[in-house]
């Protein structure tokens, strides 16, 4: 399937001597890593290329708080609001259509590509922004760039790459109740490690994959730069096209049909090679929690934190996290809780919280911060109710963004305190300087922010 | 940018793997609109205290360390966020070459294209090296050779376009904007 999308979007393919010069149908545009590159277009004088396939939101230094989005109250960091105006200006002078501040369809990148049905199968989606391969989910090619390449693809459309290999993760066995698609993602990277797939573009395969809805398939994927993959990618099915079908900005009428008859192609064909493969076991998976500062630092919930000698890294890891070698991770004091992040703040990651939640409250002295994915998500979720029920339980309900998960707005961890978060990085000072982070599904976020400790979300849920 | 042909510098070494982009540059410091200046928080959270101070213990913090221009550090270098600023950040500081057995795709690509040289090398070496804190070291990139104090030569892999343009000091986006007619032509078929 990569090498079919690879193939098609190759305006010169690549030599020993130069790069292939690959074509991207969508580009997705933030505040954060574009202003530099919109420099280097003024500089040169030139102008964004195709406006029609660059798309622009506001997603990691916007402020969460309601007052601040749509009261007119000032954004709190000064450099945070300089940069919001700086996408605006620079959207409005390039010609760029911008999801600003204040749209309705305005929410994390990586959640409102597919939700508005932009993301399609078979499509070159890059960003600035390494969760980009998110967009893989629905069988795109999608990967993160840095600033000087936004600048390339903004100037000309192209990107100039070399051909990732291709890594097959094959998922057998049913997901036992309680334990979801973050925590099938999290099992996977502790048994590859966070560098373990550098240099490949992974295809998730197999039953256990293809029984996952697309929110379920989109968390997969999310994670998959955290093994140090250049992208993930699932193979469209009926599950994907029912998905984006009637979306606003997918194919419609006759255009629908004609892409769908080009997206049945992209599937990987039988027999295929790939340069390397895993077989992964969902069926013996628990509910999964990292105890350590990168993703691959991951043990199931009623595990024991390894013991590894002569490891100065890892000891240095774990006297960040102020946790023991040895000890068990159930029932360590939990201070804050995040729902939210490109990784777990669509529709269905709030309801699974939600229903945990229900008839409970928020610990004493927890803080529970729900952040839905975009506007839409929020707009939904408040149709079902859901909002009531975090707000019943002592948590806080705010407007979309990428909030708590890097803290660049000003949603921080405090020095030593315990979050259990739902994003997808716990690096040292990620949530704040000096927070520790605990990466978990939402289930087990809910779950930890009833008993304010680690708990495995079984012991709380019905039946 | 500024073409490289050869360094020759002491080592600074930060032994740990999986070092991330956001302890090359936390997120607090990425609301900026510009690339420079970047190099005064470069691994802010491990370099300053609460305080802002210099811890006197974090390698960069020590004397030897002054005016080193190769940053040696574990494996995986540069995992995580896709952060330009990271490399931004390394350059500004006065660095112009990492040395790894493992450097992150994105973290890699951003470097080649800023003038900070990736090299990646064998286990044996990076031990050699993660050993030996300020070796004095020359990278010849014409050569795609790694020099040791000891007169061992380690040749390293770069791709061959990016040498180029190293080698030249050019930037890409010339290149690509060399292609406009194939990129008219390909747009034309699609």
């Amino acid at each position: 399937m990569f090498e079919k999308v690879w193939d098609r979007h190759l305006v010169t393919a690549e030599t020993a001597d130069t790069p292939a010069v690959l074509y991207v149908d969508l580009h997705l545009v933030h505040e954060v890593t574009s202003p530099q590159a919109f420099a280097v277009l003024r500089e040169r004088g030139l102008p964004v290329r195709r406006t029609d396939l660059t798309l622009a939101t506001m997603d990691h230094s916007t402020p969460t708080r309601t007052e601040q989005v749509f009261g007119g109250a000032p954004i709190s960091i000064d450099s945070a609001a300089k940069q919001v105006r700086e996408l605006e200006i620079n959207c409005a002078a390039f010609g760029v259509e911008l999801l600003g501040l204040r749209s309705a369809q305005r929410g994390i990148v990586h959640i409102i590509g597919p939700e508005s049905g932009i993301t399609q199968p078979g499509k070159t989606i890059v960003c600035g922004d390494s969760h980009t391969s998110t967009h893989g989910a629905v069988g795109a090619l999608a990967f993160g760039i840095g600033t000087t390449e936004v600048g390339h693809v903004l100037a000309t459309q192209c990107l100039l790459q070399r051909k990732a290999r291709t890594f097959s993760i094959n998922v057998s066995g049913r997901l036992r109740p309680g334990v979801t698609a973050k925590d099938l993602i999290l099992g996977i990277i502790g048994q590859i490690g966070v560098g373990g797939s550098t240099g490949h573009v992974i295809e998730y395969r197999g039953e256990t994959i293809r029984a996952l809805d697309m929110d379920e398939r989109m968390t997969v994927c999310n994670m998959s730069i955290e093994a140090g993959a250049r992208a993930g990618m699932i193979a469209p099915d009926e599950t994907t096209y029912a998905y984006l079908s009637g979306r606003p900005r997918a194919p419609q009428g006759a255009d629908w049909e004609r892409a769908l008859e080009q997206w049945q192609q992209l599937p990987t064909d039988a027999g295929a090679r790939f340069d390397r493969e895993v077989e992964i076991d969902a069926a013996t998976l628990e509910p999964m929690i990292t105890y350590g500062t990168n993703p691959g630092m991951v043990i199931p919930i009623s595990g024991v934190i390894p013991v590894k000698r002569d490891d100065l890294a890892f000891e240095k890891s774990l006297a960040y996290m102020g946790l023991e070698a040895g000890a068990a991770i159930k029932d360590q004091i939990v201070n804050v809780v995040f729902l939210g992040s490109c990784t777990n703040a669509r529709l269905s990651d709030l309801r699974s919280a939600a229903n945990l939640l229900r008839g409970h409250k928020v610990a004493k002295g927890v803080q529970m911060l729900v952040v839905p994915g975009s506007q839409q998500v929020k707009k939904d979720a408040e149709a079902e109710g859901l909002h009531k029920v975090f707000l019943e339980a002592g948590a806080e309900w705010r407007e979309s963004g990428c909030s708590m998960c890097l803290g660049m707005n000003g949603d921080l961890v405090a020095k030593g305190q315990y979050s259990v978060s739902t994003s997808n990085r716990n690096f040292e000072g990620r949530q704040g300087v000096g927070a520790r982070t605990l990466l978990a599904s939402p289930l087990t976020a809910a779950a930890c922010a009833v008993r304010g400790r680690v708990t495995d979300p079984r012991d709380l849920m019905n039946g | 940018m500024e073409p490289i042909k050869t360094l020759h510098s002491r080592t600074a070494v930060l032994p740990a793997a999986n070092i991330d982009t956001d302890q090359i540059i936390p997120a607090r410091f990425l609301t900026t609109t510009t690339r420079e200046g970047l190099g005064r928080n470069l691994f802010a959270d491990w370099r300053y205290d609460a305080q802002g101070t210099p811890r006197p213990d974090f390698v960069l913090n020590r004397p030897e360390a002054q005016g080193c221009r190769v940053l040696v550090a574990g494996r995986n270098l540069g995992c995580g966020s896709s952060r330009e600023h990271a490399p931004w950040a390394l350059l500004d500081y006065g660095f112009r070459a990492v040395i790894s057995t493992e450097v992150a795709d994105i973290f890699r690509s951003n470097s080649l294209k800023n003038g900070l040289l990736p090299v990646v090398v064998d286990e044996a070496t990076s031990r050699w090296l993660i050993e030996h804190p300020g070796a004095e070291v020359t990278i010849d990139l014409d050569s795609t050779t790694l020099t040791l104090p000891t007169g061992e030569r380690v040749r390293f892999p770069i791709e061959a376009f990016s040498r180029y343009c190293l080698l030249n000091g050019i930037d890409e986006l010339g290149f690509l904007l060399g292609r406009v007619s194939e990129i008219e032509a390909y747009e034309r078929r699609t």
